[in-house]
């Protein structure tokens, strides 16, 4: 078997015959013979040709920056030099609600892989690291037999190390990454030089998140007309999404970019109750009324402007019989545990946030409400990593999209999710929110 | 000390390394003040030139060297 095959030859597969078959999630075996045929082998692109390609089918990252991945590689290529670049493929999937990591590598390990060889290429670099949580096995041991079996195919044009990182929200942020990769804690480190200018012992790095990766291993066998066939002009190309909360289906799915939200929604079988809220990208993300998130385009560009984020595709469905605050409250406060505890803004500002929305959820009065909007200008933007933006977004979001329920809440009214909750079940009355 | 587009040098503060001593607010008041922990909020803008030796004053009080003149 060979792993390498001529520019041109991007044979049709199993990935573009259907208009809406997946093309990550092929379903296909996790053996590197059943990868070869279904997705064909590695193309023999130049470095240059990958970064023209994925820059043409304008793909952007999908671990939850949406940045044009394109640019990012010519921009590490350029720092090149003589002593080479570093790829850092991203498998830790920092993110509670998400498993859509997770169900990549699990399904496709080669596809990943066949992406962090050729970003390598493209970006000139002389080494490559693929992060993984130290707890999670069953990753681990798929990426090392995936590995193994390359090794014993065909030797490796860049050598590719899977390096553990502990399993904590922040550990995983790009900063923290090529810090713990030079000997240092897995902490996120103060910014600039980010990673792209001086990371992995001081080389320019590329940082990628294994879906993107994979993403552009189809863009250099394909190009970039084939993967602007599915998605938008704006947002081309399929994603990955985790669908959870009160949906029928919950899971993880491949679908195109610039769906609407009820298109979505529809994709795990529909809502399983009436829903009032959607939590769209996840414990980083941002909260949208159930209307206009059904009417919303999914796609990076279609959150931003209805005020919210696509993240790393995370989307969460609220019961209306769940009450919004304390929801976030909950979240606020895994977020205030998880922080790094490095700056004093997170470590101090965090906890402060999440108990005052606990008591706005809980006890209610003016006093909750308006020490949150205190407390977010001194809290934003004052961390080296984004961690506390995060979740202040998150906090801020739950104010501006539910203004009804903060008013009751503040006037110590009944909350209406569990009055809601009453209507439809007499017994259960006081189970939400208070 | 690189001069930025609009004038004089900026204050950079590692939030990382500082530990809300609170000697650069003493410092220059006018550009650092406390947040409800008191660690220092630093003013979005160049340090205009009469507050130059202040500034320069505050970065040299750190006993961790968290702020930077740059």
């Amino acid at each position: 078997m060979t792993m390498t095959s001529t520019a041109d030859d991007a044979r049709p597969t199993a990935a573009d015959t259907a208009p809406n078959a997946p093309r990550l999630l092929l379903g296909h075996g996790r053996g590197l013979a059943e990868h070869v045929s279904a997705h064909g082998p590695l193309p023999a692109l130049s470095g240059p040709e990958i970064v023209a390609r994925t820059d043409q089918a304008g793909l952007t990252g999908r671990g939850g920056a949406a940045f044009p991945t394109g640019r990012k590689l010519a921009t590490v290529a350029r720092g090149a030099g003589r002593r080479g670049t570093v790829v850092v493929a991203n498998g830790c999937e920092g993110e509670p609600a998400s498993a859509k990591d997770r169900t990549l590598i699990l399904n496709a390990p080669h596809l990943v892989l066949d992406g962090v060889q050729l970003a390598a290429r493209a970006v000139g670099a002389r080494q490559a690291h693929l992060c993984v949580h130290e707890d999670e096995h069953d990753i681990r041991n798929t990426l090392t037999a995936a590995l193994a079996e390359r090794a014993a195919a065909v030797p490796a044009e860049v050598p590719i190390a899977l390096a553990l990182v502990p399993h904590r929200y922040v550990a995983s942020e790009e900063s923290a990454l090529v810090r713990a990769l030079n000997g240092g804690p897995s902490l996120p480190a103060h910014t600039p030089p980010r990673p792209f200018e001086r990371g992995v012992g001081g080389r320019p790095t590329l940082v990628d998140n294994v879906e993107t990766l994979a993403h552009l291993a189809l863009i250099a066998r394909h190009g970039p007309e084939w993967f602007r066939a599915r998605g938008t002009a704006t947002a081309p190309g399929t994603t990955l999404v985790t669908l959870g909360g009160a949906v029928r289906n919950p899971g993880v799915y491949e679908i195109p970019l610039g769906v609407t939200g009820a298109d979505l929604l529809a994709v795990a079988g529909g809502a399983g109750e009436p829903v009032q809220a959607m939590l769209c990208g996840g414990y980083f993300g941002s909260w949208l009324p159930a209307d206009t998130f059904a009417r919303t385009e999914i796609s990076a560009p279609g959150l931003a402007a209805a005020g919210s984020a696509i993240g790393a595709g995370v989307f969460v469905a609220l019961p209306r019989t769940s009450c919004v605050l304390a929801e976030t409250a909950k979240i606020a406060a895994y977020l205030a545990e998880q922080s790094a505890r490095q700056c004093g803004p997170c470590l101090h500002g965090l906890p402060a946030l999440a108990q005052a929305l606990r008591e706005l959820a809980a006890s209610g009065g003016t006093r909750p409400a308006h020490n949150l909007q205190a407390l977010m200008p001194y809290i934003e933007r004052r961390g080296a990593c984004r961690h506390p933006d995060g979740a202040t977004r998150l906090i801020a979001s739950a104010l501006r999209a539910f203004p009804e329920e903060v008013r009751a809440h503040s006037d110590r009214k009944r909350c209406p999710a569990t009055q809601r909750a009453a209507q439809r079940d007499p017994h259960q009355g006081r189970r939400y929110g208070i | 000390m690189t001069q930025d587009q609009s004038g004089g040098p900026r204050l950079r503060l590692n939030p990382i390394a500082c530990d809300a001593h609170g000697l650069c607010i003493q410092a220059l008041p006018e550009m650092l003040r406390p947040d409800p922990w008191g660690y220092p909020v630093v003013a979005d803008a160049p340090v205009p030139p009469h507050l130059l030796a202040h500034a320069r004053r505050a970065v040299a009080a750190c006993p961790t060297l968290a702020l930077k003149l740059e």
